[in-house]
Parts: C-alpha cells; structure tokens; sequence
C-alpha cells in the first residue's frame, strides 16, 4: 500500500487494519510518532493527517485517506519549525517521550488559532505529559504565536 | 555480586553491621576505568566521566540515567565547569554498565539517621553506608541522589583532566605547568592556543598532580545558572533516542502476557489464535520463577509490534491464582490487622504512653487516614531489546540500575557478566518503575527463543498497568496532645504498610534476605524535624505479597500526606493558625523557617481568604530538600479548582536553578495527580485499572499556576526529583479544607469531592 508521510510517497506491506501508529514505526522506520496507550487517551502518538491531528495508534492505516506528516517531517532541511524552536527556547522537554504528540498537537492549534488564549490552549491541548511540563508547553505555545506574527 | 552482598544487605535498611569489616583498602581501593579498552581510534580516556578524541570532540559519560531530571545537563557540567569546556561544546553519553559509577549517596540516605541529625554518630552511619555503596558498586539512580553523589566525584574528575591536559602541555611546550591556563577547550600557553584534542593522547597516559583544588563556586561560569539541557533539541524533534526506538538488523517484535494474578502461575494455554495472526513468528512459555516471584506467562513474537500485540489477545489463558488477598476488602482487613501492631518503633521520643495518660479528652486530636496502591505509568511502557548470539549479550533499555541489568541478565541467558554489555537509552519516564528489572529479564528471556536475532520486547500499556511494582496502600492512626500553649506536646503515629524493601529484595536478590528495619516505612513521619517533646512513630508490617516499588518519593509519599493534614488539624483544633504552629514547631531549623516565610510571602498567606477559594499549607523534609507549599482551590458549582500552588525549596547549593525548579514543578504536579483520582484496586486477585481511561493523570486543563523558589541556605546538598510530590497532596487537602470545611482523610481526594 502507498502513502505520503511527510511529502514522500513510501510504498508499505501492511495489513489495512493495522494503526497507522504501528505501520510508520515498525514498517517505515518513522519513530518520531510514539505508543503510550494504544487506545487514544494520552497523545503521544499524533500526527497530522490532511493537516489535521490525528492520534495514530487509533486509525488503522487503510483507513488514511490524506498525506501524513508526523514530527520527523516539521523541519524545513536543518531548520526547525518555529513551534520546535519555542520548544528549545522555554526548555519544555523533561524525559520527552510525550513531547512529539505534544507538539504536534500545538503546530495543529497554533494553524487554526495564530494567538490561541489560556483557554484555548486548555481547550485543545489535551495530550498527557506524565512529567507535567504543561506550564512550559503553555509557555512554549505562546511564545510560539509571536514568533510567528512576527515573522 | 561480590561476596558481601550475600552476606549481608542494606539499601534502605538498618543493617550497617558489614560497614566497618570492608576495611579501609576495600573501601578506598578505586574501580577500573570501564572506558578502557572501549575506546574507538584516536579517542583517550582519562577516568570513568570522559573520553577526548584526538580531533578535540569532549564526551562526558553520564553514570545516571536520564529520565527528565536533568542528569545530561547538569552532571556534564560538573566536569565542564572544571576541564574550562563550554557546555555546548561537549557530547553526553550513557555510561555502561559498571561498578565504577557506584551510587553512595543514596546508601547514605537509606542510614536511619535523620537528615537534619548530624553529629558523630550520624556522620558514622551515613559514612559506612556510603562505603557499602562503593563496595557493592550499585549503580542506580534514584533517591533524589545524583547530584549529591556526583558532586565531589565528577567536579574532580573534570579537574584531574585539566590539570594532566596541562602537564601535557608543558611538556610539549618546555614550559612549566603553572605558567599555563585554561579556557573553552584549550590550553592556553602565552598567546599559543592549544586543543585538549592534540594533547589527550599525552595527557591520558599522565598521573594528575597531587594537589588539585577544586574551583571556588564564586568562580563558576556554568554551575549555578541555568543552563540549555543537552538533551533539549532532541526531544522536540521526535529523535530517536527511547528504549523503544531502538533498531537493529533483521530485528524481531514481541510483547508478553503474565499472569495478571501477580506472582501466580499460568495453568495452560492455547497458542493457536496467536500463531494464525499474520506476523507472529513464534509463541513460547514464559515459566513462574519462585524465587524472584515473578508469575508465569507467555511471550509472542512477530515480525513487528501491533501483530505481537494482536498474538497476545488471541491466546487462550487459565491462570492460577496469586497468594495475597483477592480483593480491597480483603487487604484492608490486613492493613487494619497492622495497625494494631509495632512491628518496628522508629522514633520514641519522651514518653508518649504517659503524656496521653493524664490527657484530658478536650487537649487529644485523632484521625485516621488511608491511602491506596498507584501505579507509576511512565508515559513510555516497559520495553527492552534484547540481542544473545556467539557467546555474546547485549541488552538496550531505559532503566534506572545497569549493573542489576547486566548481572540478572547474565543470570537469565546464562553468560557471565562480563559477556553482557547494557546499553542505557534514555528513559521516556522512570519515577522508580526502571529501577526494576523485570523488563530486562523477560527481554533476555525472549532472546534465547530468537536464533541470535535481536528481538524488542514492548509491554501493552494494559501490561504495563497491570504488573506494575505499586507503591503500596497504607493506612495511618494519628494523635496528638495539645499542650498550653496550644502547640502540641505529644505526637503519636501508628503507621500500617506492607515492605517495599521486602518485595524489592524478592525480586532484585533472590539470594539475600533483608536485615534491619526497613526506613522507607516511615519516611516522611519519623524523620521530621519538628520539636514535639513526645514524639512516637510506630508501625505494623502488613503481609501482603502484591508487588511494590519505589514510587516517586517512596514513604514520603503517603506519609506527608498523613503528618501535615494531621497537624493542620492539630493546628484547628488548637485555634492556630497553621503557618505560625510550624513556625513554633520548626524554630531549630533556620532553613525550615527560611523556606515556610518565603511561602508565605509569595502566598499572601496572612490575607484574608476571598470567598469561594481556600489555602492549604505544608511542610516537609524529603531527600534532603527542605520544602513548603502553599495551594490556593476555588469552588465552581460544588467541584474543586487547583488554582494556583506557590513553593519554596531549599537544596542547599542549586547547580542549576531552572532545572530544580522544573523537578519541583514536576514532582508537584505528580503528587496532584495522585489526588484527583489514581488508585489500584483489586478484585479476583489482578488490578482493575488498565489504562489511562480508568487511571488518569493531570490535564493541561486542570494544571494551575504554578511559582517554585529556590533558596540556597541549608548546609547539606538536597534533592529536587522527588521533594515536589509529598507536601503537594496535603497541601491541596487543607486547602479543601479551608474552602469547603472537608477533611479528607482518604486518598485520592476524589472519593470525597469532584475536581473541575
Ligand atoms: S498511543 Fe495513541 S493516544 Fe496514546
Ligand atoms: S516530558 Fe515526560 S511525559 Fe512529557
């Protein structure tokens, strides 16, 4: 089966029931997307899908209708996303392993809302971080939207 | 493990007794270098916490394992600051395996001497169990203990090399060592800049002088400031740097099912559903190991992770049963039966018995108050890739103990350990689950079945749940006199928990059995500074085999909880405000006061409460950090509302402010959690919450505002990974308190009250 994962088409045997969480690490090699829960309640799995997030570990790869972009394809060559950027700046990452699905999550928020409030961050970030850097993520996000507006 | 270790044992226990038999050549004589003989081409070794390539590429071997608190940061700038390298000039790496990175510092926390008790007889407990560490060359992390035990050991380190790096220099140069400096990388010789690279080779082969000095911290470039985390860029690009990343050629998946019945055996099982999911390879017998009491189980293995997990859930399975009560009810009834029993007494300041004699019943405060089981959920699941062929094992893994690593899995594969090489990932959380080997074992155990292919064994979230190392429910008896001041006069706690040490030891030293109490029941209620005159901490030692851990802050987790709602009760039941009853009770401990004024300063403590909100107040002493909280609730329709927590810390010296700060935040946060719902329950004998659906965490939604101070006033080193999470639980207690009248003498707080 075909797929665009971060704007190459890749060509994969997978069963089409099989989460595209599971097709992009062990089939791909894709390992930025992680496996927390398996049943979508923690986040640390999502990737964009028609630029939407999506958590991967609960949609099954026959089921990807769009091209895929998950962490891995953010930056631009050597240059990081902004969201990453902010990321580094405000130090967000403890042990990290949520901190792919959490960016993801935000890049997705920040495209739909350019200067989201506390609110809106509450709103839609609703990943797990079991080492509770929310605050800097909260940070992060903000700090993500003016470097953008004034780019 | 050496001899000793058979003999006797000690994390966390009184049992210092094989302390003073080491002798001084035992205990002074130094490891091996375990770089040596590892080194690639070009690359020089100076001791076990660097490696310089002859092109000037700097690697500081970190002998901690990082699981967000920092240790790539801020132990790599230990040996910067002294070698003069910019922080953003070296690489970190995960040291191996190996004795030479031995823990002392967290053997010397497991003394059963207070943190604030320091006089001869102390410093001699704490000196011996310091030794025992070196001895038995446990590497761990855990304890809240890495910065301390590489405090000395690692600043050093970075001296020797810089001062060979310069001898090095003199010699090339015809001059002598003292008309020499250093600086980023370099030694500086008249206006001569020469890379440490082109002098390591030289260098290497050099005894460092004698009289090495240690750099005076008012000179520090780096220690003391906030600097970037080394790992920082990787983790906000997704790199792959987990356990569970971990590729290798011609690589297998697989997953285990063990018997959710803990410690029990598997009765039979039919592997055909497994073995017709497309993928799988193979399905094998995982056999009950009794003596370790790891339960029985199978292991599916497949060609990629989602088809082991699809084998899993097809395989049939009669399980027997576990041999600890069935259900709640049942351990309850254990725990209550503990109670009633001193097992061990701790702490019998006074004469308690007589101060409660003639106590009238209008001066006694009682309570009783309960905790329950937690799991850890890391948000990575256990995992371990796991390679045996020709004679050879090699084992990639986010845990907390290599050297436990290396020697249980040579136990399990049969090699000896110098056949193991463990290769510590980064961890994607650890909070005392990785101190573990379960995972690794299982992982060896499953490479024996593969042909010498390299297989990584991933546990299912619902696994991982499952068979968690708990930290254990407990349950407390509280009482208190009020003398005429209003100030307590006599404190009496009877305390009723199952061993973790006891369980630990089970699994981790079949061989041994442990000697002497086991501190870690009452951490957190015997070692507390406060100055009551009848002061008794007592406790029973519940029966019940369910496997328990290290949880983030162990005792000090349930026991805060039970001291410092207690004494704000004390304190209401006095007419006290509880800020000042602390700030009597404390009055020995200038850093104990120096941290309760600034909570209060930064809490506008002494304003008055505004309608519908509450404060709540805390104190502890924990891993050496001396901690205050204060939490602020506000009621939105009846439901609780964390709205903002204020903390004041204080660690001694902060090497790296932002990162101490983050941990509180952290350690907080994880306490908080605890609160709002977490609990292991049990029925039939296995634990009823399986994911994340039915044991949730915090939410960015309900995460407060949350201030964490530094201060730099106590005289000994504290923690920061774990100090966070025992004042935060009975800080949010009393605030719920203030703001609704409850007490809440139950953990999680939920039971009695709904959270937004
Ligand atoms: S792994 Fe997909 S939401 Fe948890
Ligand atoms: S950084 Fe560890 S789970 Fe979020």
């Amino acid at each position: 089966m075909k797929l665009t994962v971060n704007s190459k088409e890749i060509e994969i045997e997978a069963d089409p029931d099989m989460p595209l969480l599971w097709a992009l690490r062990d089939l791909a090699g894709i390992r930025g997307p992680k496996f927390g829960c398996g049943i979508a309640m923690c986040g640390a799995c999502t990737v964009h899908v028609n630029g939407e997030p999506v958590r991967s570990c609960s949609l099954a790869v026959g089921d990807v209708d769009g091209p895929v972009v998950t962490i891995d394809g953010l930056p631009d060559g050597d240059k990081l996303h902004v969201v990453q950027e902010a990321w580094i700046t405000e130090q967000v990452p403890q042990c990290g392993y949520c901190q792919s699905g959490q960016i993801m999550a935000a890049v997705a928020l920040l495209k739909n809302n350019p200067d989201p409030s506390d609110e809106d961050i509450n709103d839609s970030m609703s990943n797990l971080c079991r080492c509770g850097t929310y605050p800097q993520i909260r940070a992060a996000i903000k700090r993500a939207a003016s470097m953008k507006a004034e780019a | 493990m050496g001899k000793i270790l058979r003999r006797t044992f000690l994390i966390g226990t009184a049992a210092i007794v094989g302390g003073v038999a080491f002798g001084t050549y035992t205990v002074k004589k130094p490891y091996d270098n375990p770089l040596d003989g590892k080194l690639a081409d070009g690359e020089s070794t100076f001791n076990p916490y660097l490696k310089v390539t002859s092109d000037n590429q700097i690697t500081v071997m970190i002998p901690r394992s990082e699981m967000g608190q920092g240790v790539t940061t801020t132990l790599a700038a230990l040996v910067a600051e002294e070698l003069d390298v910019r922080i953003e000039d070296i690489s970190v790496e995960h040291a191996p395996a190996s004795n030479a990175y031995f823990n002392a510092a967290m053997l010397e926390d497991g003394s059963p001497f207070p943190h604030y008790q320091r006089d001869f007889m102390a410093d001699t407990a704490r000196d011996a169990m310091g030794a025992l560490g070196k001895v038995l060359g446990l590497q761990v992390t855990g304890g809240s203990s890495s910065v301390k035990d590489a405090w000395l050991k690692m600043r050093e380190a970075g001296c020797a090399a810089r001062e060979t790096l310069k001898l090095a220099a003199a010699e090339r140069e015809g001059v002598a060592a003292d008309t020499l400096r250093t600086e980023a990388g370099h030694v500086i010789a008249g206006d001569k800049k020469i890379p440490y690279g082109e002098l390591a080779e030289a260098a290497a082969r050099l005894d460092p002088p004698s009289n090495m000095v240690l750099r005076d911290p008012k000179d520090w470039k780096m220690l003391g400031k906030p600097l970037p985390r080394t790992d920082a860029r990787a983790k906000s690009t997704g790199a792959p740097i987990f356990g569970i990343d971990v590729r290798l050629p011609d690589m297998l998946f697989a997953t285990i099912k063990m018997n959710p019945k803990l410690g029990g055996a598997l009765k039979s099982f039919t592997a055909d559903g497994a073995k017709a999911v497309k993928g799988v390879v193979k399905v094998v017998e995982m056999k009950r190991q009794d003596k370790e009491k790891f339960g029985g189980g199978v292991a599916v293995i497949a060609t990629n992770t989602w088809a082991a997990f699809q084998g899993a859930e097809a395989l049939e399975i009669e399980w027997d049963d576990a041999d600890y009560p069935k259900d709640d009810a049942a351990i309850a009834e254990v725990l209550n039966e503990a109670l009633t029993r001193q097992d061990q007494t701790p702490r019998d300041d006074g004469d308690v018995t007589a101060a409660f004699a003639d106590a009238p019943q209008d001066q006694i405060v009682e309570a009783e108050y309960g905790v329950p089981y937690l799991a850890h959920a890391t948000m990575e699941p256990m995992n371990a890739t796991a390679w045996l062929r020709d004679g050879k094992f090699d084992i990639w893994t986010g845990n907390q103990a290599p050297t436990l690593i290396r020697d249980d899995t040579a136990y399990e594969v049969g090699l000896d350990a110098e056949a193991v090489e463990v290769h510590t990932t980064y961890l994607g959380g650890g909070f005392g689950r990785r101190g573990e080997v379960d995972f690794a074992r299982f992982a060896a155990r499953v490479a024996k079945e593969t042909d010498g292919k390299p297989v990584q064994v991933v546990w299912s979230r619902e696994e991982d749940m499952t068979h968690d190392t708990y930290r254990p429910a407990s349950k407390s008896k509280m009482r208190a006199r009020l003398g005429g001041d209003g100030l307590p006069v006599a404190l009496d706690v009877q305390l009723a928990s199952p061993s973790i040490i006891a369980s630990v030891m089970a699994r981790t030293f079949p061989s041994l059995s442990p000697a002497g109490p086991d501190n870690t029941m009452f951490h957190g209620a015997a070692d507390q500074p406060y100055g009551i005159e009848n002061y008794r901490v007592a406790a029973g030692i519940a029966p019940i085999d369910i496997p328990i851990g290290f949880w983030r802050s162990v005792g000090h987790s349930y026991n805060a909880y039970y001291m410092e709602s207690f004494l704000d009760e004390v304190a209401e039941k006095a007419g006290k405000d509880p800020l000042e009853m602390r700030l009597a009770l404390l009055k020995e401990h200038p850093a104990a006061i120096g941290v309760l004024e600034k909570v209060a300063e930064m809490s506008d403590w002494k304003a008055p409460a505004r309608a519908g909100r509450g404060k709540g107040l805390a104190f502890h002493l924990s891993f050496g950090a001396w901690t205050a909280e204060v939490i602020e609730v506000s009621l939105l329709d009846g439901e609780v509302k964390i709205e903002n927590v204020w903390c004041a810390v204080d660690v001694g010296t902060a090497l790296d402010p932002s990162i101490v700060k983050a941990q509180l935040q952290s350690g907080i946060i994880y306490g908080l959690s605890a609160a709002l719902g977490q609990e292991i329950t049990f029925a039939d004998g296995q634990a009823e919450q399986t994911n994340f659906d039915t044991y949730d965490a915090m939410r960015m939604s309900q995460c407060p505002n949350i201030e964490v101070e530094v201060l730099e006033n106590a005289k000994h080193l504290g923690g920061a990974g774990e100090p966070g999470t025992p004042p935060a639980i009975p800080a949010l207690a009393n605030a719920i308190h203030a703001a609704t009248g409850k007490r809440l003498r139950q953990m999680p707080l939920s039971k009695d009250i709904d959270f937004v």
